[in-house]
């Protein structure tokens, strides 16, 4: 993995904190590291350009806030650039007036079309629509069949003519049948294909006049790099794209190629894939996508909030539990109060550097913290204390008390002495807060 | 000196990562088992699974007990004449999405070598998906070879980064494929899509060409129809196939077609293994796992990473991962037919020392082609 931005930032912020109006050449510093950060996160170095041209404009020209630092200026136009370039809101697909609606998917080999175009088909029958999957992949051996067989999971009927040649009238023939049978929607799976091959690129153009698509989606893989660009245009001039879906990011790539594929096609990124479940496809979030490029989560805003809700003698109280790694549930308890203050969880998760690329989904970190809560809450002041006397029977019991089940006693105990070990591991070296996983600190604040 | 407001935010950092941790393992588990999650995120456990420590290894490990199930009659097809379009030859494929490099260098000097220039030089070869690391520390080796031997010429300069490029990659790298006393296993592990399946075709074609006896194993027993993907590809190869039906233990699948080859004095037997990202656990547990159960009773000479040549950074992070699960002999980079350059296998090779074997250079069963460092570095130049 890469060094994060944040840790980048690291001298920036040093010189910079505290100083007042930012100067062309701080902007530049700034911009500099900015440059190298989305490059390392895949960004295709013309949109890098492109983009940091763009903010540095902004910055020049923007109202000076008394309220931010330099730097915390800077990354907040930055921020701001690239939720914008992403695609602002999270946006769905187009309605249409006529029904059936028809979404094209296009893409790469391997870049996940198939996959993405069933996920895609069940989360619309999901929402109460009748889509109709066509399978018009005839290339690749037995793609056929794999979608078939997605359909049937999802429950989603499939139009597939084996052994057929001709991807267009495949294609065309689902539209008859989505005609015919009155459903709302086709999904047009077609063959993965190199951008620089033009019998291929032809041949998905005669495709796209077959079925005039009302939605064109382009399906690009969160690992691709550099050549982002030179996908995103080759489809542009044979297909009328009007959305990206973004595949595989429940790796750990950072992702920058979503910028890249929008940048170019001047369209929103509408889906995520997270997961090889049907079930794994997300609207995608501009602004946690925005983090996790940059890498760095919004440290900034972190610090300030952290800095309000905890009392400065509770941190001290835990500095000296860190480095005698005495933390107990009871600790942790206050804690958990403190970071309440600061927001809804989800949120200050996006604020942790390195935290956006947890495979979370879209579970309810909301939730689970009255759950915990009240785990800890069930505990007596002795057991809070001291873990190490939780039996079989006073799981049990807490479960009970707590209205959880003794599995989640069991895991929450378990996940809870891992923070102890790491704490241990912490206070046996330099103390630094460096030692959590994923959390880089500017040292102007930190050291 | 460390400030409290340090340890205000290492006390966020636990109680987030906590509860990520709490909310991310029970999604693990209800995934792994199958569970229903109900609308709070909770686990509903059925009936019968309530043990607390059921940790089941990988996809699929639950269903039909591999040896119930004998593995379907390997089939011995006749090579299929393969309808291919004529192909223009891998020279001109890579020179026609390479070119730019010599322009840069020509653009770079044209303006005399002053910081912008070298500044190009380093772009053209973060385009080329070197990552910035490489880029930067092979531009300021050839800055400094130059001003010493005082090269200014283009022709000069692109020798020189030739040879830092070539540098990269070890010379005695051992590039062929291993074959021992037969049968020889070959395993091959990537990420999802990047061309698995498509180069075990492939593969299996080569080694049959020279004679040699193939069998494959369908071990992707997860993703939809693989199995029948590797059965068209196996019978386009003259190779035989033994598979288990969908869901099945992929160890068992490698496990049964080592015996089938042995049995019939097959030289060499090809697991093909579901795509997973190196990032899962649980996942990467289950292909040390097939390449365990293979060496039970065989021996493992490849470990093949099939990485795609449309990828970025990622390419290190997943050889590393797949190296430690499972110990990869060598790299296949496909896809080197479109415009990507595939330049973090410099990356691979120099930092992992993983030597890259193989490049996929289309659909077909031949564009496959042994990896030759200079003719990678010279494409990569243009
Ligand atoms: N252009 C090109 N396409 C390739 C190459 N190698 C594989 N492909 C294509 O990439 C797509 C994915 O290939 P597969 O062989 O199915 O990949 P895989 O790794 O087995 O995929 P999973 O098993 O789904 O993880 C297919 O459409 C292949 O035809 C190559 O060298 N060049
Ligand atoms: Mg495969």
């Amino acid at each position: 993995m890469f060094d994060s931005l944040s840790s980048r930032f690291d001298d920036i912020f040093t010189r910079l904190r505290n100083r007042g109006r930012l100067s062309d050449k701080q902007v530049d510093e700034v911009l500099r590291e900015i440059r190298l950060a989305l490059l390392e996160a895949d960004v295709s170095l013309r949109v890098v350009k492109a983009f940091v041209a763009d903010v540095r404009e902004r910055a020049q020209g923007a109202e000076i806030h008394k309220s931010l630092s330099p730097a915390q200026q800077v990354i907040k136009i930055v921020n701001e650039a690239l939720i914008g370039v992403l695609g602002g809101e999270a946006k769905g697909l187009v309605p249409v007036d006529a029904p059936p609606r028809v979404i094209l998917m296009a893409g790469l080999q391997g870049s996940g079309k198939t996959t993405a175009a069933a996920k895609l088909a069940k989360h619309l029958r999901g929402k109460g629509r009748r889509p109709l999957l066509a399978a018009c992949d005839l290339r690749r051996p037995a793609a056929t069949s794999q979608l078939q067989l997605l359909g049937e999971q999802a429950g989603v009927p499939v139009h597939a003519e084996p052994g057929a040649t001709d991807a267009p009238a495949v294609a065309r023939r689902a539209l008859e049948e989505a005609h015919a049978e009155n459903l709302t929607d086709v999904i047009v799976d077609t063959s993965g294909r190199m951008h620089v091959d033009p019998e291929l690129m032809a041949e998905l153009g005669a495709v796209a006049r077959a079925v005039e698509p009302h939605e064109t989606l382009l399906v690009c893989d969160a690992m691709t790099g550099q050549d982002a660009v030179n996908v995103a245009e080759a489809f542009l001039e044979e297909v009328e794209v009007t959305g990206v879906v973004l595949t595989k990011l429940d790796g750990d790539a950072r992702g920058g190629a979503a910028l890249s594929m929008s940048y170019v096609t001047g369209c929103p990124v509408k889906f995520a894939g997270v997961g090889e479940k049907l079930d794994d496809l997300e609207p995608f979030h501009p602004d946690r996508m925005a983090s996790r490029i940059l890498g760095m989560g919004d440290v900034l805003t972190l610090i300030e909030k952290a800095e309000e809700a905890f009392e400065a003698d509770q941190a001290r109280r835990l500095e000296e539990r860190l480095r005698k790694a005495e933390f107990t549930f009871e600790d942790f308890l206050e804690q958990m109060q403190a970071v309440k203050k600061m927001g809804p969880l989800s949120q200050v998760l996006g604020m942790l550097p390195g935290m956006g690329k947890l495979p979370i989904g879209d579970a309810n970190l909301d939730a689970t913290m009255p759950r915990v809560e009240a785990i800890i809450r069930s505990m007596t002041p002795r057991e809070r204390n001291d873990p190490s006397i939780l039996n079989g029977s006073r799981r049990a019991r807490i479960a009970r008390g707590s209205g959880t089940s003794v599995q989640e006693v069991n895991r929450l105990i378990k996940q809870f002495e891992q923070v102890r070990k790491l704490m241990r591991q912490m206070s046996g070296g330099k103390g630094r807060a460096r030692a959590v996983p994923g959390l880089r600190l500017p040292p102007g604040i930190g050291s | 000196m460390i400030t409290a407001v340090v340890f205000a935010v290492v006390a966020v950092a636990i109680v987030v990562g906590l509860i990520v941790a709490f909310v991310t393992t029970t999604r693990a588990r209800s995934r792994q088992l199958g569970l229903e999650e109900d609308a709070e995120g909770r686990v509903v456990e059925p009936e019968g699974r309530g043990g607390v420590n059921v940790e089941p290894e990988g996809r699929g490990g639950v269903i039909a007990p591999p040896a119930a199930e004998p593995p379907a009659a390997p089939s011995a097809a006749p090579p299929v004449e393969v309808p291919e379009a004529v192909r223009p030859a891998l020279r001109d494929r890579l020179a026609r999405s390479r070119r730019f490099l010599a322009g840069r260098v020509r653009d770079a000097l044209g303006a005399g070598l002053d910081d912008d220039a070298w500044d190009d030089l380093e772009a053209a070869l973060i385009q080329a998906d070197t990552g910035v690391g490489t880029a930067t520390a092979v531009v300021s080796e050839v800055r400094a070879e130059a001003r010493a031997a005082g090269v200014t010429d283009v022709d000069g300069i692109r020798t020189l980064m030739a040879q830092r490029l070539l540098a990269r990659f070890a010379a005695d790298a051992p590039r062929a494929l291993t074959i021992g006393p037969p049968p020889s296993v070959w395993l091959v592990v990537g990420v999802n899509g990047t061309g698995k399946t498509t180069t075990i075709g492939k593969i299996a074609a080569d080694q049959a060409a020279r004679g040699r006896r193939v069998v494959m194993a369908a071990a992707d027993t997860f993703r939809a129809a693989a199995d029948e993907q590797l059965e068209a590809w196996a019978r386009r190869a003259g190779a035989e196939l033994v598979k288990h039906r969908p869901g099945a233990d992929p160890g068992a699948v490698a496990f049964d077609a080592l015996a089938h080859a042995r049995a019939r004095g097959h030289d060499l037997l090809i697991v093909d293994t579901a795509g997973r990202l190196h990032t899962k656990v649980p996942l990467m547990d289950e292909l040390a796992k097939i390449r365990r159960v293979v060496e039970k009773e065989g021996r493992v000479d490849e470990v093949l990473l099939v990485l795609d040549a449309t990828a970025g950074q990622n390419g290190l992070a997943q050889a590393r991962s797949f190296a430690a699960a499972t110990g990869v002999t060598g790299v296949v980079l496909t896809k080197l037919d479109g415009t990507a350059k595939g330049g973090i296998a410099v990356a691979v090779e120099q930092e992992l020392g993983i030597p890259i074997k193989l490049i996929g250079v289309g659909e077909g069963l031949g564009d496959l082609e042994p990896f030759e460092p200079r003719r990678f570095v010279e494409a990569l130049l243009g």
